[in-house]
Formats: structure tokens, C-alpha cells, sequence
């Protein structure tokens, strides 16, 4: 069977489950957090849940890049649309609710909202309209920084700027250990955002926090056994950063998707919708860019905006405390085809994997 | 699409910082590689039109025969 398959194969799977209860403690909770929305997905939609043992929860962290964009930042992004600007962006960030407005609502009222596939769609798009102004809205963690950076130090239009709304996922889950009542027992590690920074910004969660630690893949056999290997160390008491994707990972990472997002971007404090302000938590272009920063170039500031409707627990969610179905609107008055809540809204968000396939995670 | 989903294609050529990969299923396409130092024939690890690493094969039969030994050790 080729490499590829066996991350998939079913038996595998229950081999893998047979271990994570042998190794499992006899009494007691082991609560492992995940902070990325593709393994809420691959969890959710193979239906992993079902293999673990009933005192082994995995709950769903900030992992939803789009979710997290708080409703200020949208409103930028509308408020320049508004303004005559062409706003690009990912497809996700569409229906996402700013304070009165998401994007899809102000290109039905006229404004120039394209959804792209790829940012360098974007920069041709301004190559060829040199009559219009470019923005795209840059959102994403680690993992999507280094391309706004690539194209940010490349050679870029003068009509092209970024509305940047990236996120650093670390301080995210230092947060999540903060949070009085989750009593979070370990982390698995989100493994496209480590592909890029590596593994050293986890150290500090086993060393000051000792917290297992394991970085995983997205395929349903990575994310079992990454699984077994926290629960593992749960039960050791041990508290070390494991490896379990290490065909993408390596322990520096990409050290040139690195030094490329530390030349283009300088970090910053940052409010996630839901959680708040965090230090050290998004970027902003360097000073030696400011041309290609939205928000400079058109002096668009907006400070607070209205992130959580009356009656939504996206906050909540975001931050594992919930289930999606705790949540009174849950499938009743927030749906996937009429969303209130950002988790609602992107297909990363965990109520909206969740609402995708409800009978995965029914106990 | 998915923000943190990155899927793996083989580099069927290259011409400066453009490639073009295979998907597989003949699903073509153009991505950036300014990212990675890839070769031709390598697996990239595809983000939104930019390859952010390259997929080692040898590390991904290493990871299986390391579960293979988890596996194998009996359980008490």
C-alpha cells in the first residue's frame, strides 16, 4: 500500500484507537486542544471522536483564521469597498460578519468585492486595470503570512495595497492556558503553521506551561496517533514537544518563508474576535512598505467593532469552552445557509464543520 | 477553501519563481516556489498558489514503520 493510503487505512485507525485506550488513564479527563481548523475537520469529518475512550476529549481552539478576523477589521475591508477600492480576498472571508455589513452585503449594494484563489490572482488582476485601485484583505496564520510577504517585497502595482488581518497562533494558545476553567491536558500543534515556524515557538508551552505538545497531520491517522502520543504523555507524566508530521515539518521550519515575513512584517498587538486584544499576536507591514498598506495609503482606522450578536456563542466556541450544539442558535437560528456567527460562516469554523456532518459528534 | 489546508503536487516544471505542479487526476496548475528550493520531480506542500514546503517521501515511509513499531509493541 502506497505511503499515502496507510494515513488513511481504517485499520490502522483502530489499531491506533486500541492503543490511545490501553495507554489511556483508568480515572480522570485528559482534555487535548487543538488550535486549527483543518483538524477540526478531519476530526469531525472521519468521525475520530467515535474512536476515542470516553474520558478522552479533544476540543476545538482559535484555530479558524477567517473566524478570528475581528468585525473592525471587516469593517475596514467594507468601508474601503464602499469607497470605490476593488477589494480582493479568499473566498471564506466573504459572508464574514462585520459590524453592519460583510463583504457579500456590500457587493450586492454595488461595491467591487472578487474572490480569488491565489494573492498573485490578485496582483494581475491590478496589472491589468491600472485605472482601478487594488486591496486585498490578507488574512491567515503562519502558515499564509510568508505569501502576503512574497508578494509584498516582490514587484507590486502601484494601485495594490494590503489590508493585513494576520494572526500568530502561539500567544493564541499561551491564552487558552490562561483560561481558568478549560484545564486544557496538552496541545496538538497545528502542522501547516509549524511547517513554517518550526518548533521552537511551542518550547515554551512543555517547559513553562508542561504541557505534552505534539505537532500533527491532516490526514486521520496522523491526527489519531498525535493523539495516542499526548495521551501517552499525559499518562507518563511527561511533558515533551513531539514531532508526529515530520515528513512536512521540520524542527527550524522554513527558514525562508521566515526571514520573509520577518522583513515584511513587524509584530503587533491584535484584537481576535471573540478573545480580544492579545501582545504580540498579529503583523503589520514594516514602515519601509507603508505604500502598500492599506489602511496608511487610505487612512482607514476603524477601533471597535461589533463582533458577537446578541444570542451567538461564537466567543465561546472560539476559545473550546462550548460545543457548537451548546449553543441555543446551533442549527436552529444560525445555519450554514443563513449564518450569525463567524464560526457559522467559514468552512473552518467549528460550527460549521460541525453542522456538516452533526451525527460525527453526537455522543 | 481552507485557510490551514495545503495539498501536495509533484513539480512538473519550473521557470523562476513559477512551477507548474500536478495535483494528481491531471489537475494542473501554475503555484509560486519562491518559498522552497524545489527541484523538478519534488512534492510541494501547496498553500493557496504557493508551494510553503517540500514533502519528503523518505521522512513519510519513516513516520509508518515508526507507527508500525508502536503498533507491534503489546499492549499491557
Amino acid at each position: 500500500m502506497s505511503a499515502n493510503l496507510r494515513f488513511r487505512n481504517p485499520e490502522l485507525a483502530q489499531n491506533i484507537a486500541k492503543k490511545i485506550r490501553e495507554v489511556a488513564p483508568k480515572k480522570g479527563q485528559v482534555k487535548i486542544c487543538h488550535v486549527c481548523g483543518t483538524h477540526e475537520w478531519t476530526i469531525t469529518h472521519f468521525g475520530l471522536r467515535s474512536l476515542l475512550p470516553e474520558n478522552v476529549e479533544v476540543i476545538a481552539g482559535p484555530g479558524c483564521p477567517v473566524c478570528i478576523v475581528p468585525a473592525a477589521e471587516i469593517d475596514e475591508a467594507v468601508l474601503l469597498a464602499k469607497q470605490g477600492q476593488v477589494i480582493t480576498c479568499f473566498g471564506d472571508l466573504l459572508r464574514v460578519p462585520g459590524s453592519e455589513s460583510s463583504l457579500l452585503e456590500a457587493k450586492a449594494a454595488g461595491a467591487d468585492v472578487r474572490i480569488v484563489y491565489a494573492l498573485s490572482d490578485a496582483v494581475e488582476m491590478a496589472k491589468k486595470e491600472p485605472e482601478k485601485d487594488f486591496v486585498f484583505h490578507a488574512v491567515g496564520f503562519e502558515t499564509t503570512a510568508p505569501i502576503t510577504a512574497v508578494e509584498a517585497l516582490g514587484d507590486l502595482p502601484k494601485n495594490f495595497s494590503f489590508l493585513v488581518s494576520h494572526r500568530l497562533i502561539p500567544p493564541a494558545m499561551e491564552l487558552l492556558l490562561g483560561v481558568g476553567d478549560l484545564e486544557i491536558d496538552g496541545f496538538l500543534a497545528p502542522g501547516h503553521v509549524s511547517a513554517i515556524i518550526g518548533l521552537k515557538p511551542y518550547e515554551l508551552f512543555t517547559r513553562v506551561y508542561r504541557m505534552p505538545t505534539v505537532v500533527a497531520g491532516f490526514e486521520p491517522n496522523d491526527v489519531l496517533m498525535a493523539i495516542y502520543m499526548v495521551v501517552k504523555q499525559h499518562s507518563e507524566n511527561d511533558a515533551k514537544l513531539e514531532n508526529e508530521y515530520s515528513r512536512v515539518v521540520k524542527p527550524e521550519g522554513n527558514k525562508k518563508a521566515q526571514e520573509m515575513i520577518e522583513k515584511a512584517f513587524e509584530v503587533v498587538a491584535g484584537n481576535w474576535r471573540g478573545i480580544g486584544r492579545l501582545p504580540d499576536s498579529a503583523l503589520q507591514l514594516r514602515e519601509s512598505l507603508a505604500q502598500y498598506d492599506a489602511r496608511k495609503k487610505y487612512g482607514v482606522k476603524v477601533e471597535q467593532g461589533k463582533d458577537i450578536l446578541l444570542g451567538c456563542e461564537c466567543h465561546l466556541v472560539i476559545i473550546g469552552k462550548i460545543k457548537p450544539k451548546e449553543c441555543p442558535m446551533f442549527l436552529k437560528a444560525c445555519t450554514p445557509a443563513k449564518p450569525v456567527g463567524a464560526c457559522m460562516v467559514s468552512s473552518e469554523g467549528t460550527c460549521r464543520v460541525w453542522a456538516k456532518n452533526v451525527a460525527a459528534n453526537s455522543p | 477553501m481552507l485557510m490551514c489546508l495545503a495539498i501536495p503536487a509533484k513539480i512538473l516544471s519550473l521557470q523562476g519563481e513559477k512551477a507548474q505542479v500536478d495535483f494528481g487526476q491531471g489537475v494542473l496548475r501554475d503555484v509560486n516556489v519562491s518559498l522552497v528550493e524545489a527541484k523538478l520531480g519534488d512534492y510541494v506542500l501547496v498553500h493557496a498558489g504557493y508551494a510553503i514546503q517540500i514533502l519528503e517521501e523518505k521522512e513519510a515511509l519513516e513516520t509508518l514503520s515508526l507507527w508500525n513499531d508502536v503498533l507491534a509493541s503489546t499492549g499491557e
